[in-house]
Protein backbone atom coordinates (compact mmCIF):
# COMPACT_ATOMS: atom_id res chain seq x y z
CA UNK A 1 0.00 0.00 0.00
CA UNK A 2 1.73 3.09 -0.93
CA UNK A 3 1.10 6.74 -2.07
CA UNK A 4 1.66 7.66 -5.56
CA UNK A 5 2.72 11.34 -6.14
CA UNK A 6 2.52 11.90 -9.92
CA UNK A 7 5.57 13.11 -11.19
CA UNK A 8 5.03 15.24 -15.04
CA UNK A 9 7.50 17.21 -16.35
CA UNK A 10 7.80 20.47 -14.47
CA UNK A 11 6.56 19.09 -11.58
CA UNK A 12 8.67 20.16 -8.56
CA UNK A 13 6.94 19.94 -5.23
CA UNK A 14 7.13 15.94 -6.14
CA UNK A 15 10.06 15.37 -3.63
CA UNK A 16 8.90 17.75 -0.98
CA UNK A 17 5.68 15.51 -0.94
CA UNK A 18 7.74 12.48 -0.74
CA UNK A 19 9.72 13.65 2.36
CA UNK A 20 6.84 15.08 4.34
CA UNK A 21 4.76 11.74 3.59
CA UNK A 22 8.24 9.94 4.96
CA UNK A 23 8.30 12.04 8.02
CA UNK A 24 4.78 11.29 8.70
CA UNK A 25 5.82 7.67 8.32
CA UNK A 26 3.19 6.93 5.31
CA UNK A 27 4.43 4.89 2.24
CA UNK A 28 4.72 6.90 -0.85
CA UNK A 29 6.79 7.18 -4.18
CA UNK A 30 6.86 8.96 -6.26
CA UNK A 31 5.61 7.79 -10.02
CA UNK A 32 6.10 9.10 -13.50
CA UNK A 33 3.39 9.89 -15.21
CA UNK A 34 4.14 7.97 -18.74
CA UNK A 35 4.64 4.48 -16.48
CA UNK A 36 0.95 4.23 -15.40
CA UNK A 37 -0.71 4.21 -11.81
CA UNK A 38 0.95 1.22 -10.23
CA UNK A 39 -1.27 -1.67 -9.12
CA UNK A 40 -0.70 -1.08 -5.19
CA UNK A 41 -1.67 2.45 -5.35
CA UNK A 42 -3.70 3.42 -1.74
CA UNK A 43 -3.60 7.06 -2.57
CA UNK A 44 -2.34 9.66 -5.38
CA UNK A 45 -0.61 13.01 -4.41
CA UNK A 46 -1.07 15.52 -7.57
CA UNK A 47 1.99 17.43 -6.61
CA UNK A 48 2.59 21.59 -7.10
CA UNK A 49 5.20 22.51 -9.56
CA UNK A 50 4.21 23.88 -13.15
CA UNK A 51 3.70 21.14 -15.51
CA UNK A 52 4.33 21.78 -19.18
CA UNK A 53 5.41 25.17 -18.15
CA UNK A 54 1.59 26.27 -17.70
CA UNK A 55 1.28 26.40 -21.27
CA UNK A 56 -2.54 27.32 -22.08
CA UNK A 57 -3.09 27.17 -19.16
CA UNK A 58 -2.10 25.90 -15.89
CA UNK A 59 -2.66 22.09 -15.30
CA UNK A 60 -4.32 21.79 -18.75
CA UNK A 61 -1.95 19.72 -20.42
CA UNK A 62 -1.39 17.31 -17.47
CA UNK A 63 -5.14 17.00 -17.15
CA UNK A 64 -5.10 15.79 -20.71
CA UNK A 65 -2.11 12.78 -20.12
CA UNK A 66 -2.84 9.36 -20.03
CA UNK A 67 -2.26 8.66 -16.67
CA UNK A 68 -4.99 10.78 -15.77
CA UNK A 69 -7.66 8.54 -17.26
CA UNK A 70 -6.62 6.24 -14.01
CA UNK A 71 -6.32 8.80 -11.63
CA UNK A 72 -9.96 9.63 -12.00
CA UNK A 73 -10.93 5.98 -12.12
CA UNK A 74 -9.04 5.30 -8.37
CA UNK A 75 -11.11 8.57 -7.42
CA UNK A 76 -14.44 7.12 -8.54
CA UNK A 77 -13.39 4.18 -6.81
CA UNK A 78 -12.58 6.19 -3.47
CA UNK A 79 -8.82 5.93 -3.60
CA UNK A 80 -8.00 8.81 -1.68
CA UNK A 81 -6.96 12.01 -4.10
CA UNK A 82 -5.23 15.21 -3.04
CA UNK A 83 -4.19 17.62 -5.67
CA UNK A 84 -2.01 20.79 -4.51
CA UNK A 85 -1.02 23.97 -6.03
CA UNK A 86 -0.23 22.96 -9.49
CA UNK A 87 -2.02 19.61 -8.57
CA UNK A 88 -4.85 21.51 -7.47
CA UNK A 89 -4.85 23.23 -11.12
CA UNK A 90 -4.94 20.13 -12.37
CA UNK A 91 -7.62 18.67 -10.25
CA UNK A 92 -10.05 21.17 -11.66
CA UNK A 93 -8.98 20.57 -14.98
CA UNK A 94 -9.75 17.51 -15.42
CA UNK A 95 -13.66 18.22 -13.58
CA UNK A 96 -12.05 15.85 -10.50
CA UNK A 97 -12.94 19.32 -8.57
CA UNK A 98 -15.45 22.25 -9.76
CA UNK A 99 -14.02 24.80 -10.43
CA UNK A 100 -10.82 26.43 -12.23
CA UNK A 101 -7.59 28.48 -10.47
CA UNK A 102 -6.71 31.24 -12.48
CA UNK A 103 -4.70 34.41 -12.28
CA UNK A 104 -4.07 36.10 -8.65
CA UNK A 105 -5.84 38.93 -8.97
CA UNK A 106 -2.77 41.05 -8.30
CA UNK A 107 -1.16 39.55 -11.34
CA UNK A 108 1.72 38.48 -9.30
CA UNK A 109 3.31 35.18 -8.18
CA UNK A 110 2.95 35.08 -4.77
CA UNK A 111 4.83 33.13 -2.02
CA UNK A 112 3.42 34.21 1.59
CA UNK A 113 2.11 32.40 4.50
CA UNK A 114 -1.38 32.55 4.93
CA UNK A 115 -4.45 31.77 7.27
CA UNK A 116 -6.73 28.88 6.72
CA UNK A 117 -10.24 28.39 8.15
CA UNK A 118 -11.10 24.78 8.75
CA UNK A 119 -14.83 24.67 7.04
CA UNK A 120 -15.19 21.03 7.82
CA UNK A 121 -13.89 18.17 9.23
CA UNK A 122 -15.55 15.21 8.99
CA UNK A 123 -13.27 14.56 5.82
CA UNK A 124 -9.86 12.23 5.96
CA UNK A 125 -8.07 15.59 4.88
CA UNK A 126 -9.11 17.52 8.18
CA UNK A 127 -9.94 15.06 10.72
CA UNK A 128 -7.15 16.26 12.61
CA UNK A 129 -8.44 19.81 13.05
CA UNK A 130 -11.47 20.91 14.52
CA UNK A 131 -14.11 22.89 12.59
CA UNK A 132 -13.03 26.62 12.82
CA UNK A 133 -9.96 25.86 13.52
CA UNK A 134 -7.48 28.74 11.58
CA UNK A 135 -4.39 26.64 10.23
CA UNK A 136 -1.11 28.53 8.75
CA UNK A 137 0.04 27.27 5.42
CA UNK A 138 2.37 28.58 2.71
CA UNK A 139 0.91 29.68 -0.98
CA UNK A 140 3.35 30.00 -3.61
CA UNK A 141 1.04 30.84 -7.15
CA UNK A 142 0.40 32.83 -9.86
CA UNK A 143 -2.80 31.17 -10.55
CA UNK A 144 -4.39 30.42 -7.34
CA UNK A 145 -7.73 32.25 -7.90
CA UNK A 146 -10.46 30.43 -7.85
CA UNK A 147 -12.89 30.85 -10.15
CA UNK A 148 -16.68 29.45 -10.22
CA UNK A 149 -20.26 30.95 -11.24
CA UNK A 150 -22.62 32.44 -7.93
CA UNK A 151 -24.76 29.59 -9.25
CA UNK A 152 -22.57 26.50 -9.00
CA UNK A 153 -20.48 28.25 -6.09
CA UNK A 154 -23.47 28.57 -4.05
CA UNK A 155 -24.58 24.92 -4.54
CA UNK A 156 -21.14 23.26 -3.57
CA UNK A 157 -21.59 25.54 -0.32
CA UNK A 158 -25.34 24.44 0.23
CA UNK A 159 -23.42 20.38 -0.75
CA UNK A 160 -20.63 21.48 1.98
CA UNK A 161 -17.75 21.07 -0.43
CA UNK A 162 -15.83 23.99 0.86
CA UNK A 163 -12.57 22.60 2.84
CA UNK A 164 -10.38 25.66 3.24
CA UNK A 165 -11.47 29.39 3.26
CA UNK A 166 -8.66 32.02 3.00
CA UNK A 167 -9.00 33.80 6.67
CA UNK A 168 -7.56 36.17 9.02
CA UNK A 169 -5.68 35.55 12.40
CA UNK A 170 -8.64 35.44 13.82
CA UNK A 171 -10.68 33.07 11.35
CA UNK A 172 -12.66 35.78 9.57
CA UNK A 173 -12.43 34.97 6.06
CA UNK A 174 -11.84 38.88 5.01
CA UNK A 175 -11.28 40.45 1.88
CA UNK A 176 -8.01 41.39 3.26
CA UNK A 177 -7.20 37.98 4.40
CA UNK A 178 -8.16 36.50 0.68
CA UNK A 179 -4.06 36.47 -0.70
CA UNK A 180 -5.56 35.68 -4.66
CA UNK A 181 -8.91 37.25 -5.06
CA UNK A 182 -10.48 33.55 -5.04
CA UNK A 183 -14.69 33.60 -4.83
CA UNK A 184 -15.57 33.03 -1.20
CA UNK A 185 -12.14 33.25 -0.04
CA UNK A 186 -11.98 29.34 -1.33
CA UNK A 187 -8.57 28.04 -0.83
CA UNK A 188 -9.26 23.99 -0.90
CA UNK A 189 -12.41 22.08 -2.29
CA UNK A 190 -13.84 18.23 -2.17
CA UNK A 191 -14.42 16.69 -5.48
CA UNK A 192 -17.87 14.46 -5.22
CA UNK A 193 -16.44 11.53 -2.82
CA UNK A 194 -14.72 13.22 0.30
CA UNK A 195 -11.42 11.32 -0.37
CA UNK A 196 -10.61 13.82 -3.45
CA UNK A 197 -9.71 17.32 -2.51
CA UNK A 198 -7.64 19.82 -4.13
CA UNK A 199 -6.03 23.08 -2.40
CA UNK A 200 -3.74 25.78 -3.39
CA UNK A 201 -1.54 26.14 0.02
CA UNK A 202 1.25 23.75 0.43
CA UNK A 203 0.50 20.85 3.35
CA UNK A 204 3.95 19.14 2.06
CA UNK A 205 5.36 22.77 3.35
CA UNK A 206 4.27 22.52 6.64
CA UNK A 207 4.95 19.45 7.61
CA UNK A 208 8.81 18.89 8.30
CA UNK A 209 9.50 20.94 11.23
CA UNK A 210 13.02 21.95 10.46
CA UNK A 211 10.86 24.30 8.04
CA UNK A 212 8.86 25.91 10.25
CA UNK A 213 5.00 25.81 10.93
CA UNK A 214 3.48 22.21 10.86
CA UNK A 215 -0.04 22.54 10.21
CA UNK A 216 0.13 21.00 6.97
CA UNK A 217 0.22 17.62 8.50
CA UNK A 218 -3.16 17.14 9.66
CA UNK A 219 -4.31 17.34 5.51
CA UNK A 220 -1.43 14.56 4.53
CA UNK A 221 -2.30 12.47 7.16
CA UNK A 222 -5.63 12.11 5.12
CA UNK A 223 -3.79 9.18 3.61
CA UNK A 224 -4.05 7.39 6.61
CA UNK A 225 -7.58 7.62 7.60
CA UNK A 226 -9.38 7.40 4.17
CA UNK B 1 -10.98 16.26 -48.49
CA UNK B 2 -10.37 20.16 -48.79
CA UNK B 3 -7.96 22.27 -46.85
CA UNK B 4 -9.55 24.95 -44.16
CA UNK B 5 -8.07 26.94 -41.80
CA UNK B 6 -10.26 27.07 -38.13
CA UNK B 7 -9.64 29.93 -36.24
CA UNK B 8 -10.49 29.17 -32.43
CA UNK B 9 -10.40 32.48 -30.77
CA UNK B 10 -10.83 31.98 -26.51
CA UNK B 11 -12.14 34.61 -24.29
CA UNK B 12 -12.93 35.20 -20.57
CA UNK B 13 -16.14 34.85 -19.76
CA UNK B 14 -18.09 38.69 -18.98
CA UNK B 15 -17.59 38.98 -15.39
CA UNK B 16 -14.60 36.82 -14.80
CA UNK B 17 -11.44 39.32 -13.80
CA UNK B 18 -8.28 39.68 -15.98
CA UNK B 19 -5.85 40.78 -14.33
CA UNK B 20 -3.56 40.82 -16.95
CA UNK B 21 -5.78 42.87 -18.95
CA UNK B 22 -6.13 45.37 -16.24
CA UNK B 23 -2.04 45.42 -16.26
CA UNK B 24 -1.73 46.04 -19.63
CA UNK B 25 -4.59 48.86 -19.57
CA UNK B 26 -2.51 50.46 -16.98
CA UNK B 27 0.69 49.98 -19.00
CA UNK B 28 -0.72 51.79 -21.82
CA UNK B 29 -2.09 54.50 -19.27
CA UNK B 30 1.12 54.99 -18.12
CA UNK B 31 2.50 55.79 -21.69
CA UNK B 32 -0.25 58.38 -21.93
CA UNK B 33 -2.82 56.31 -24.05
CA UNK B 34 -6.31 57.19 -23.14
CA UNK B 35 -8.67 54.21 -22.98
CA UNK B 36 -11.78 52.99 -20.92
CA UNK B 37 -11.34 49.49 -20.70
CA UNK B 38 -8.88 46.18 -22.43
CA UNK B 39 -10.13 43.11 -22.76
CA UNK B 40 -7.65 40.07 -23.96
CA UNK B 41 -7.87 36.95 -25.98
CA UNK B 42 -6.33 33.81 -27.06
CA UNK B 43 -6.08 32.86 -31.09
CA UNK B 44 -5.48 29.79 -32.46
CA UNK B 45 -5.13 29.23 -36.20
CA UNK B 46 -5.56 25.66 -36.67
CA UNK B 47 -4.83 24.23 -40.25
CA UNK B 48 -6.65 21.20 -40.94
CA UNK B 49 -8.18 19.22 -43.84
CA UNK B 50 -11.92 17.98 -43.75
CA UNK B 51 -15.18 17.20 -45.86
CA UNK B 52 -16.41 19.72 -45.69
CA UNK B 53 -16.70 23.02 -43.63
CA UNK B 54 -19.25 21.68 -41.41
CA UNK B 55 -17.26 18.94 -40.48
CA UNK B 56 -14.03 21.21 -40.17
CA UNK B 57 -15.66 23.52 -37.83
CA UNK B 58 -17.70 20.70 -35.76
CA UNK B 59 -13.66 19.52 -35.07
CA UNK B 60 -12.68 22.86 -34.41
CA UNK B 61 -15.53 23.63 -31.70
CA UNK B 62 -14.50 19.71 -30.22
CA UNK B 63 -11.00 21.04 -30.39
CA UNK B 64 -12.19 23.82 -28.04
CA UNK B 65 -14.53 22.17 -25.76
CA UNK B 66 -11.66 19.40 -24.88
CA UNK B 67 -8.70 21.70 -24.42
CA UNK B 68 -8.47 24.96 -26.04
CA UNK B 69 -10.71 27.11 -23.98
CA UNK B 70 -12.06 26.20 -19.96
CA UNK B 71 -15.94 26.46 -19.97
CA UNK B 72 -15.76 27.14 -16.20
CA UNK B 73 -14.17 30.89 -17.40
CA UNK B 74 -14.01 31.06 -21.00
CA UNK B 75 -16.19 31.39 -24.13
CA UNK B 76 -15.26 30.80 -27.51
CA UNK B 77 -15.73 31.20 -31.12
CA UNK B 78 -15.11 28.92 -34.41
CA UNK B 79 -14.26 30.77 -37.48
CA UNK B 80 -13.64 28.56 -40.79
CA UNK B 81 -12.19 29.92 -44.04
CA UNK B 82 -10.70 27.48 -46.99
CA UNK B 83 -7.06 27.29 -47.06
Amino acid sequence: MTVSIIRFGGSNCDRDAERALAHLGIDAEIVWHEDGLPADTSGIVLPGGFSYGDYLRAGAMAARSPIVSAVREAAADGTPVLGVCNGAQIGCETGLTDGAFTTNESARFQCEHVHLRVERNDTPWTAAYDEGEVIEIPIAHGEGRYELSERRLTELEVDDRILFRYCDEDGEPSAAANPNGSKHNVAGILGDRKTVAVLMPHPERATLPAVGPTDGQGILRGFETA
Amino acid sequence: MTAYTATVTVRLKHGVLDPEAETTKQALERLGFELEALRSADRFEVDLEADSIAAARERAEDMAERLLANPTIHDYDVEVDDR
